[in-house]
């Protein structure tokens, strides 16, 4: 594989990376001077890398199919012994749709949050830590080797951390943000060991030498290595194992949630997987692992999210699920990376569709998150509700809406994976389909049908300014149209080909019959979760079976965290300092005075000590002229 | 260029402190701020004149290229010889940034212990004369002098200038020092006899033929020493006292660059000297790092006193630091001396802030602040910073060493690099914890009462951590300025260890290195 170096309009793609981070660094540095316009630079930095990114997208796509790819080395980054870093870019139909992506609905977003902060003392903050955010996730999906991946891995994580700690004086968002950050780091430390085992056995970190090196490779160096990239890729996008962090990572304000846990940040590890897909493709065990990961996180999210109450819980739970489509989606391989990668980009409109239109429900409704407290939203937000509504039908996957053309063929896939598996993964997807539609209808007719019941102080609801609304009519024009555009008929599959490869095996069962019953399983969840909360629901939380319990506590996820890692931890922290303070150190001083003859002695040089210090240099002189006599002497010599 | 290096930079520069030191002592005690003024100024002059050795160096030239050599004590082959390669060029350049930076740091230090001002500054000076001399000498006599004499100024300012338990955190420091230091006078004065060429001179000795037996005891005399300076588990517990005790200032040279000395010292004297011995300890010496930087970590994480707190993170790079020498592969070998400078600047940093916070609300109990983001906003974004660098985020320099030595051990001892690379998990739980519970979370009302603590971060404050912070950033983007200085040395003294890298064990059939 080799990549085409960058020519004309294309040898300017490290302006993506650097207008928001030049935008951010302003933003940050000017402190209160920029108070008053901040955030407007930070939508027109945006704005800007996107109106670039689309004309270097074009200018791509004017390039024929081989030499699809502009590949820009800056400088040397790390250049020691037989290690070759660069601070390099790459700019490839893989990157380019997530360059889009990342720009188009970043964009929108930021307008939104323009209103949405607007009361928020640290607006101009927000806007420099979500400008550093966009820079970070461009130089993750732009960089040309997994050194500056990481670059840019670490650094989405630091803006999502401080994002999600913005309003850090709440004890409990500092606590989300800590854990986002910590259990990001252990997939990052799996991500690292991954570029250790590149270069130990490659030689090199590079996208084209690994890449051309995977076949000198044995199965097994494959299996690890695409386990511990796995383990980073699960950590970044809340899969199982390390979903945890991602449902508190709710605390921080919404425009970051949509933006970074739901459409962007939260996808980078399917964008890992697609961009290394000839390791995984190499390796038959470890893709079966990743759909495996993907199948059960996808059906996790939904059983999760049809407990939860709290409108944005809900929807982090949802995203859980929805990468857990896409992780189904890269694990399976071939064609199907193409798939994952569309249904990345039509969540990436309908999430944040729904996010921004959740907010403008919390917006209108003093802060109030509990679905439980809203009903009949309709007649107060017409545009919310309608907007939302978009959202809705397109990632239940009503035709023709987005989520359809996107979901669909995954599934689709799925029942073709060519043997038994295929049963139960293709099962398992069409389940989830079913749960999805189940838990959006409750959300949905919770929120905005049935009857009233708002608490007290929140009797007066209200539609959120146009510069809210505005981008959510956009994101949900998004919603509905991007199905058309992105579908496995359209131009993508054939675009990303040269990155990704095609499929192979044919469904269990014709794609009509697929479809039909994708079509059915929607309408039945959708259709019992409407007759049992059309006429609302009761108000605070009541008595429940085992499954719904469970899936209240998050399927016991975080107890077994806290029993297996957090308690022990803590125990072992304070076990310890206990040992260090007392054992160690202790060890070391009773010796010091068992030599000097008495436990006190300690306590006494510490005031006759410049004496005792004489004392010990005029021991060492006398070695010293002793050893030297000795030999001038010739006794050793 | 020729004539530039044979001006003698190095004894200037490690004679100069000594005479600003004599200087500042001679001021009177009234008159504080103009010993604080001569010895700001002074350090600014070994500052420039290090500036101008940097330039003078020649990237890619000799490994040595700094060389003055003047006779002692001839009867026993004793001279003041310097000798300045890479390693301890980058290493001297740290000393030269971070002496002023410290003594601006340290403006109102001396003040509020009431005892005397240009005492204070002339021992800052005393001890920058001593951690240059001891990186600049290359006669393994001078060395210990200046190893052991270094103890002098630093004992006097955590004893004197301390803070709670000063005395007994001195003097523990100061046995613990010594003690290394005799097993090191005992390995100095074996190697002369040993081996019988009547000199100290490095590049004779590690030419000379020291055998098997003779080279490992030897190598144990000086690695005791460097273990315990370092320090590496289990020698470590002097060094939270000390930390904890030192003014902020003084801690931040303590962990900065003192303590470097050990590892550079293993660096530059073991690893040539002995290099039969440093393979054959090598597998002990690597389980004790790893061993550190799992368990400081977990120490770190576990603190109460911002300062301890501060020490044990640093037992836990020490930890890499060690692994990556005696990986003897040319990543982790550079990775290492990087380790130590970018160890310095991030770690520099964090005391030196942990200092205007403690100074603030006098105290350094993390129990005692909570919340004081809110009250000084600017000053808790610059202790943020200052712990994402000691965590290793990449942007800042302590990634770019922390990659390099862990890949570089990787190559040949995957599982230790397996296990090390654990510990950037808990060095996040460190940093973030500390964050959290000092300046996030709900105000702490006592906290709000104190009235130096509503005063964000002054212009004297901004000087000192600008330059640190830009350093950080810039050589987070770019470290080629010194790894290309570092890695020539480090190349040699691998050669004489007389290991070479590993080879890709798959080859490709791309490109491998261009």
């Amino acid at each position: 594989m080799e990549y085409a170096p960058a020519t004309g309009l294309l040898s300017g793609i490290w302006l993506l990376v650097a207008i928001p981070l030049a935008s951010a660094a302003v933003l940050l540095l000017l402190g209160k001077r920029a108070n008053r316009w901040g955030h407007w630079l930070g939508v027109l930095a945006v704005a800007v890398t996107f109106v670039l990114g689309l004309t270097m997208f074009l200018s791509l796509s004017g390039l024929d199919a081989e030499g699809r790819s502009a590949e820009l080395s800056m400088w040397d980054f790390i250049v020691v012994g037989g290690l070759h870093v660069d601070f390099g870019l790459l700019f490839d139909p893989l990157s380019g749709v997530f360059v889009l992506l990342i720009t188009g609905v970043g964009s929108l977003i930021h307008l939104y949050a323009v209103g949405y902060m607007e009361h928020d003392e640290g607006r101009r903050k927000f806007f420099g830590y979500f400008n550093l955010f966009v820079a970070a996730m461009l130089l993750l999906v732009l960089g040309n080797n997994y050194v500056m991946l990481y670059f840019g891995w670490e650094g989405v994580g630091l803006a999502s951390y401080l994002l999600i700690s913005f309003w850090y004086t709440r004890p409990s968002a500092a606590t989300a943000g800590k854990k986002a950050f910590l259990m990001n780091r252990v997939g990052d430390a799996g991500l690292a060991i991954g570029i250790f085992l590149m270069f130990a056995t490659l030689g090199s970190t590079q996208y084209s030498d690994v890449f051309n090196g995977v076949g000198s490779l044995s199965a097994t160096t494959v299996l690890i290595l695409g386990l511990l990239l796995l383990l980073g890729a699960a950590g970044k996008s809340g899969q199982f194992p390390l979903h945890a962090w991602l449902p508190d990572a709710m605390e921080g304000p919404t425009p970051v949630s949509a933006l970074i846990h739901a459409a962007t940040m939260v996808t980078a590890g399917v964008y890992l997987i697609a961009r290394s897909n000839i390791i995984f493709s190499a390796n038959h065990t470890l893709q079966t692992i990743v759909v495996s990961v993907g199948a059960l996180t996808l059906l996790m999210g939904c059983i999760i999210g049809a407990a939860k109450d709290d409108i944005k819980r809900v929807l982090a739970w949802s995203t859980v699920s929805q990468i857990g489509y896409m992780f189904l989606g890269v694990g399976l391989g071939g064609g199907a990376y193409a798939l994952a990668i569309i249904h990345l980009l039509a969540h990436g409109f309908f999430k944040a569709n729904m996010f921004l239109g959740a907010g403008s429900v919390m917006h209108g409704m003093h802060d109030q998150v509990d679905i439980r407290r809203f009903g009949g939203l309709r007649k107060h937000m017409k545009w919310t509700w309608l907007t939302f509504m978009a959202g809705w039908l397109a990632i239940i996957g009503i035709p023709p809406l987005s989520g359809f053309f996107s979901k669909d063929p995954i599934i689709e896939a799925a029942y073709a994976r060519g043997d038994w598996t295929s049963w139960l993964f293709g099962t398992a997807a069409l389940v989830g389909a079913g749960l999805t539609a189940f838990y959006m209808t409750r959300l949905f007719v919770l929120t905005f049908h049935g009857p009233e019941r708002y608490t007290e102080d929140n009797k007066h609801p209200h539609e959120s300014p146009a510069i809210m609304t505005v981008p959510l009519m956009l994101l949900a024009f998004g919603s509905m149209v991007a199905g058309f555009l992105l579908s496995r008929h359209s131009a993508i599959p054939a675009w990303l080909e040269p990155v990704t490869g095609e499929g192979e095996h044919e469904p269990v069962m014709p794609a009509i019959v697929i479809s039909l019953l994708v079509v059915a399983v929607s309408l039945l969840g959708a259709g019992t979760a409407f007759a049992m909360f059309r006429r609302g629901t009761a108000l605070a939380e009541q008595p429940a079976g085992v499954v719904v319990t469970a899936a209240r506590k998050n399927l016991y996820t975080d107890s077994i965290n806290e029993a297996v890692f957090e308690k022990p931890g803590v125990y072992l922290t304070r076990a310890l300092v206990y040992l260090d303070n007392r054992g160690i150190d202790g060890v070391v001083n009773g010796i010091a005075a068992g030599v000097g003859g008495s436990s006190g002695r300690l306590r006494r040089l510490q005031t006759g000590f410049v004496r005792s210090y004489a004392l010990s240099m005029l021991t060492g002189a006398v070695l010293v002229v002793g050893a030297f006599l000795a030999v001038q002497l010739g006794w050793l010599a | 260029m020729a004539g530039v290096k044979n001006f003698p930079f190095l004894s200037i520069l490690t004679l100069l402190p000594l005479v600003g030191a004599l200087v500042v002592a001679f001021i009177p005690k009234a008159k504080g701020q103009l010993a604080k003024t001569v010895a700001l100024v002074w350090s600014l002059v070994v500052l420039v004149l290090s500036v101008l050795m940097w330039i003078a160096y020649e990237v890619g030239g000799e490994r040595f290229q700094f060389r003055e050599s003047y006779p002692w004590i001839p009867n026993w082959g004793v001279r003041f010889t310097f000798e300045v390669d890479g390693i301890a060029l980058v290493l001297l350049m740290l000393i030269a940034v971070l002496v002023p930076l410290v003594i601006l740091a340290s403006w109102h230090d001396a003040e509020q212990t009431n005892r005397s001002v240009p005492t204070y500054f002339a021992l800052l000076l005393a001890l920058e004369c001593t951690m240059i001399g001891v990186f600049a000498a290359s006669d393994i006599f001078l060395f210990y002098v200046f190893f052991e004499v270094m103890l002098v100024p630093m004992y006097f300012i955590i004893g004197s200038y301390g803070g709670q338990r000063r005395q007994y955190a001195a003097v523990k420091f100061f046995l613990y020092s010594l003690v290394g230091g005799l097993f090191m006078l005992a390995a100095v004065i074996g190697v002369w006899v040993v081996a019988g060429e009547n000199t100290f001179d490095w590049q004779t000795l590690v030419n000379a033929d020291i055998g098997t037996e003779a080279g490992r005891w030897l190598f144990l005399g000086f690695f005791i020493a460097f273990a315990i300076k370092a320090p590496f588990f289990p020698f470590h517990t002097w060094l939270p006292d000390a930390g904890g005790a030192a003014p902020a200032g003084a801690a931040a040279l303590l962990v900065g660059v003192l303590d470097k000395v050990g590892t550079f010292g293993i660096l530059r004297y073991c690893l040539p000297m002995f290099p039969e011995a440093s393979r054959w300890f090598a597998p002990v010496a690597i389980a004790l790092a790893v061993i550190g930087i799992i368990y400081a970590a977990l120490l770190a994480v576990g603190q109460n006193d911002l300062k301890r707190l501060v020490s044990y993170t640093s037992i836990a790079h020490f930890g890499f630091i060690g692994i990556g020498i005696f990986a003897f592969t040319t990543q982790g070998g550079t990775g290492s001396v990087l380790y130590m400078v970018n160890h310095g600047l991030a770690t520099g940093l964090l005391f030196l802030v942990v200092g205007m916070f403690v100074s603030r609300r006098g105290s350094a109990l993390v129990s005692d602040f909570g919340g004081a983001g809110k009250l000084v906003p600017v000053l808790a974004g610059v202790m943020f910073f200052a712990g994402l660098a000691s965590l290793a985020l990449p942007g800042t320099a302590p990634f770019v060493s922390e990659f390099l030595v862990l890949v570089g051990t990787f190559t040949v001892h995957p599982a230790w690099a397996v296990v090390a690379t654990a510990g950037i998990i808990l060095a996040a739980a460190y940093v973030l914890w500390m964050i959290q519970r000092t300046t996030q979370g709900t105000l702490n009302p006592a906290l709000a009462e104190v009235p130096a603590m509503t005063k964000d971060i002054t212009l004297r404050e901004k000087v000192v951590v600008a330059p640190l912070v830009a350093l950080l950033i810039i050589f987070g983007f770019y470290p080629k300025p010194i790894t290309d200085v570092i890695n020539p040395a480090v190349q040699a003294t691998m050669q004489d260890v007389g290991t070479q890298d590993p080879g890709p064990t798959a080859v490709a059939n791309g490109r491998t290195a261009p």
